[in-house]
């Protein structure tokens, strides 16, 4: 669907009104995944193994079953056993087989008649161990004598003698790096590390379900897509779908996490089996150990550069481990690594590693950030040691429309060059340092999701409209899908309710993931409000007795489209549903479709920091993000994703990592020692929103989520090696490395 | 006929290609004909992946055409986040 | 295990649960009570998700045992707005669109309401110390500090 050239003033897009969840969510009266509760609702607890990987030997759990109030107990045996693939992988992570994959694997799970008492029983049920030798490090886990999580995992894509482990290759580029380099003044070589870190939604997993000894099935949850969710659970438990109703609690942050399934199908095989309705929440260690957090990432990079600072070739070696299944994101973080840039030399290789770690789930431009972190820290050091400056440099490289991506394709009309050029404009890149203090800017790019999307949207017989969507709002979607209804209706925004719904109320909806809601979500919305206005306008003209096609709407009004189609008052969107039901029945629109005119986004951020040389600190003294929205519908929740992402990247640049013991345990299983970023860590977020208008959205609209979290990582650590001299390549940029960053140049 | 860009680690299935030709009017058309006319490329096609038409990315849509002057790159499979 | 009778005051109301000395304060407020404004988001007062005030005292409820309460005044965010009026903290978050998922939303406009009573017009790094216990993954907490000096410059003029 092609950007409407006529629509180029708005009414209602790009105001900032109340969102319509407002009021609940500050009275806390909104429904999140653990508010709910039901008649005999029991309580389930899961039982996790303790171990980095073993062999389930036997799991009794009589003594658990013998307690009162103890109700079921579900083990793998209740669930499928005929699945493959990526299903198989689902389950096997949802409840371990044969054998515990990592530290916090669900092996079995309990229901009782209370949380106190399930929490009991689970401590009873015995589960006997074989523990096998485990590997949780990316390098570790490719080297000959390392454990084999999975004989047979790789797939075609694995060249022949690498490690079970290394279960999925890519190789791409384009043109003659060696002779590319040959033409460079500079060629660096430098290896870079990223640790996981996870999406850190406050809301833990939590699910309430029931299911009948017919099959049938409720489940109340919070996730970001309930569509997959129904999805998921059917497979693993053996149901058919449309028997399975999920409904989307309001959802506590998500950022990729909640995209998957770990407690849902769990709670539904124990009320299967206990014939009762089951609750589920999981607690913060539980999310830490047992969710998806990112993979971790050993990266090689090589890059030339002229004195002029044309970059003439780059490569890169990524190597991505995401726990003890495929999946890794190694497609995004290889097409993501040099986007940004026009070069005519360029060649990536990636790797897909298992290890002894949970399985990676999507977090925010899932895969993005470890590839720019080394990419965009090369660019730095060239730019140092060539004594240019880093704006400049990007714009002399930047990727335009015409350009031939890094990953092959030619980019359609893109907007790094104007982000670039509003950093450079900005007063923050000209403020002055004080000492101690560094600059550091840094580019990102994500492409962008469309996805499968059902919309619907009635009119009511007062002349409003409900917009009915099936992607749970995270972050103020629900706002935004009023305002482009609002627009294209010709109503006030207050007269048009957006509902998120269940999966028995429309058809199937990818979840709010990949930036696509207000992409994609937003486009529906359009479509279907332009369908209810063809039938609006068929019903006025039918009164008037002329041809539908002499009718325009404007305003929220029918009218005649001009003195030749006759002279009639025009008839309000009001009128005409107060009469719908005796001129023709009920005045709905629909959309349903996979839109893929979603158009990337790209970010340059600027960041200056301050590192306390006696202990390591580092702080965040002023951040600007610059990001392409193609058109901020809610401006306020544009700036709102710009800032989130800066400060999920600026924690897994400073802070966060998952720590492993030489157990093979996480260590760090509260937010007390797994850190991200508080109030005082942060300055205000300063936030530049560029506006070039994605050709595939109707009123320009580019996704604009996850850009936002891939510039900080090469960002922060480009300003630290401007305040300190010193170039750190691996994450976190905590003090202790800092500290002997410093020690070991000072002795030099 | 299309002319389709293969990622370099699709050659050793192709004798060290990196397009292919084909002949299809859609992206559903491009695969169902990599498959009849590549058969070594099959499991790639199986296992998942995605496509760009004229510098668009579509992740899934068989339905979209395509002309026999369009760009077409197969991409490895990619997913939301 | 025997449950323990509590009675105590929740925003100004009597109120009585049954509870096992285990339990939190927080599991009392959302599962006897059925007041599920308060969030648990760490049960290790971490994250300030389950922020309620006793006897004015700002606490982590989820760190108070349910039979603490026991002839206590208890303030949760369910009793924050007077009746159909938003507290201007409220009605600040939501025009300053300071919250995205909103899971962390009641601690901090509770935490915050504390933080004005006792100090009217704070600075900047104040209001940011004041929260380094309440976690907010969304928004970068920018629209959340904006929001609460806003209300605050508002609540002096108005006094």
């Amino acid at each position: 669907m092609a950007l409407d050239s006529k629509t180029t003033e708005f009414k209602y897009i790009g105001t900032r009104p109340n969102r319509p969840d407002g009021l609940d969510k500050v009275t806390g009266k909104a429904l999140y995944g653990a508010d709910t509760f039901a008649p005999g609702m029991l309580h389930g607890v899961i039982v996790r193994s303790p171990h980095a990987h073993a062999k389930i030997l036997k799991i009794d759990a009589s003594k658990a079953m013998a307690m009162k109030g103890v109700k079921a107990i579900v083990t793998r045996a209740d669930f499928a056993s005929d699945l493959e693939g990526d299903d198989w992988d689902l389950l096997e992570n949802v409840m371990a087989g044969d054998k515990a994959l990592y530290d916090g694997h669900a092996v079995a799970a309990v229901a009782a008649t209370s949380q106190l008492l399930a929490r009991d029983a689970a401590k009873l049920i015995d589960v006997t161990y074989e523990v096998l030798p485990h590997v949780t490090n990316v390098d570790e886990a490719m080297k000959p004598d390392a454990p084999v999580i999975r004989e047979g995992a790789a797939n075609y894509s694995v060249p022949e003698g690498m490690h079970p482990n290394v279960v999925r290759h890519t190789e791409f580029g384009h043109g003659d790096v060696e002779a590319g380099f040959a033409q460079a003044d500079l060629v660096l070589e430098k290896s870079y590390t990223t640790e996981a870190v996870h999406q850190g939604y406050i809301e833990p997993h939590a699910c309430l379900a029931q299911m009948g000894a017919d099959g049938r099935g409720e489940l109340w949850c919070c996730t970001q897509g309930h569509w997959f969710v129904r999805r998921m659970c059917a497979s693993l438990l053996g149901i058919e779908t449309a028997n399975l109703r999920v409904t989307a609690s309001e959802i506590g942050g998500g950022f990729g996490g909640k995209t998957t399934v770990f407690i849902d199908p769990v709670a539904l095989a124990l009320s299967r089996k206990a014939n009762r309705p089951v609750k589920i929440v999981m607690s913060r260690s539980d999310v830490l150990r047992a969710t998806g957090p990112t993979a971790s990432a050993s990266m090689d990079i090589k890059m030339g550069m002229t004195k002029d600072g044309r970059i003439t070739a780059a490569s890169g070696v990524f190597r991505l481990q995401g726990g003890a299944f495929p999946q890794a994101p190694i497609e995004t973080t290889t097409m993501c690594a040099f986007a940004c840039y026009d070069v005519a030399n360029v060649h990536h290789v990636g790797f897909d590693v298992m290890s002894n770690r949970p399985k990676q789930a999507a977090y925010r431009a899932p895969g993005a950030p470890m590839g720019a972190f080394a990419a965009e820290s090369m660019i730095d050091e060239l730019c140092r040691e060539l004594n240019l400056d880093p704006l400049d440099v990007r714009l002399k490289n930047a990727a335009k429309e015409g350009t031939k991506a890094s990953y092959g394709p030619t980019y359609p009309r893109i907007g790094l060059v104007e982000t670039l050029e509003a950093a450079k404009a900005h007063p923050h890149y000209q403020a002055p340092l004080k000492d101690n203090q560094g600059r550091g800017v840094a580019s990102g790019y994500w492409m962008n999701w469309g996805g499968e999307t059902s919309v619907s949207l009635a009119i009511s017989e007062d002349g409003t409209a409900q917009v009915s969507v099936g992607t749970p709002d995270i972050g103020g979607s629900r706002a935004s899908m009023a305002l482009m209804a609002a627009e294209t209706l010709g109503i006030p925004y207050e007269n048009v309710r957006v509902n998120v719904v269940d999966t028995g109320a429309l058809g199937v909806n990818e979840p709010t993931h990949g930036s696509r809601a207000t992409y994609a979500t937003g486009l529906a919305t359009i479509q279907a409000a332009r369908e209810a206005i063809t039938k609006l306008c068929k019903r006025a003209a039918d009164k008037w007795g002329i041809d539908a096609d002499a009718v325009v709407w404007e305003d929220g009004c029918a009218k005649p489209s001009g003195p030749n189609a006759g002279e009639f008052p025009p008839l309000s969107i009001g009128e005409i549903a107060a009469e719908m039901g005796s001129t023709g029945g009920p005045i709905s629109g629909h959309f349903e479709a996979t839109p893929n005119g979603h158009g990337g986004s790209f970010g340059t951020h600027i960041v200056d920091v301050e590192v306390d040389k006696e202990t390591g600190h580092t702080s965040v003294v002023r951040y600007t993000v610059v990001q392409d929205a193609g058109k901020a519908i809610h401006p306020a929740y544009v700036e709102g994703q710009f800032q989130g992402g800066a400060a999920q990247g600026i924690g897994w640049a400073l802070n966060e990592e998952y720590i492993y013991g030489s157990d093979g345990r996480l260590q760090n299983t509260v937010f007390l020692d797994y850190r991200i970023p508080v109030a005082s860590d942060l300055p205000m977020i300063d936030t530049v929103i560029v506006e070039v208008p994605n050709p595939g959205h109707p009123y320009g609209v580019r996704g604009v989520g996850e850009t936002g979290i891939t510039p900080p990582l090469p960002a922060l650590a480009n300003a630290v090696a401007a305040a300190t001299g010193v170039r750190l390549r691996g994450l976190p940029l905590s003090p202790p490395k800092i500290l002997a960053a410093l020690q070991s140049k000072s002795d030099g | 006929m299309v002319e389709v860009h293969l990622w370099s680690g699709l050659r050793r299935f192709v004798e060290g290609r990196d397009t292919i030709h084909v002949q299809a009017k859609t992206v559903g058309e491009v695969f169902d004909a990599i498959k009849a006319d590549y058969p070594a490329l099959r499991p790639v096609l199986d296992a998942g992946v995605s496509i760009s038409v004229d510098g668009q990315i579509i992740v899934a849509g068989r339905h979209e055409p395509i002309r026999d002057d369009s760009e077409v790159f197969l991409l490895q499979k990619l997913k939301g986040g | 295990m025997t449950k323990i009778h509590i009675t105590t005051t929740v925003n100004g109301d009597d109120a009585e649960f049954l509870c096992d000395p285990r339990e939190t304060l927080l599991d009392c407020l959302r599962d006897e009570l059925r007041l599920t404004g308060a969030k648990e988001g760490c049960g290790t007062g971490d994250c300030g998700a389950c922020s309620v005030t006793l006897d004015g005292r700002l606490v982590c409820s989820c760190l108070v045992l349910g039979v603490e309460a026991q002839g206590k005044e208890i303030t949760t965010i369910e009793g924050m707005a007077d009746g159909d009026t938003l507290h201007p903290l409220q009605q600040k978050f939501i025009e300053h669109a300071a919250l995205q998922c909103g899971i962390c939303t009641p601690g901090i406009l509770v935490a915050t309401k504390a933080l004005l009573e006792k100090n009217p017009d704070p600075t900047e790094t104040e209001v940011r110390y004041w929260l380094a216990g309440n976690l907010c993954r969304c928004t970068g907490y920018d629209k959340i500090i904006r929001a609460v000096m806003d209300t605050a410059a508002d609540l002096r003029e108005a006094s």
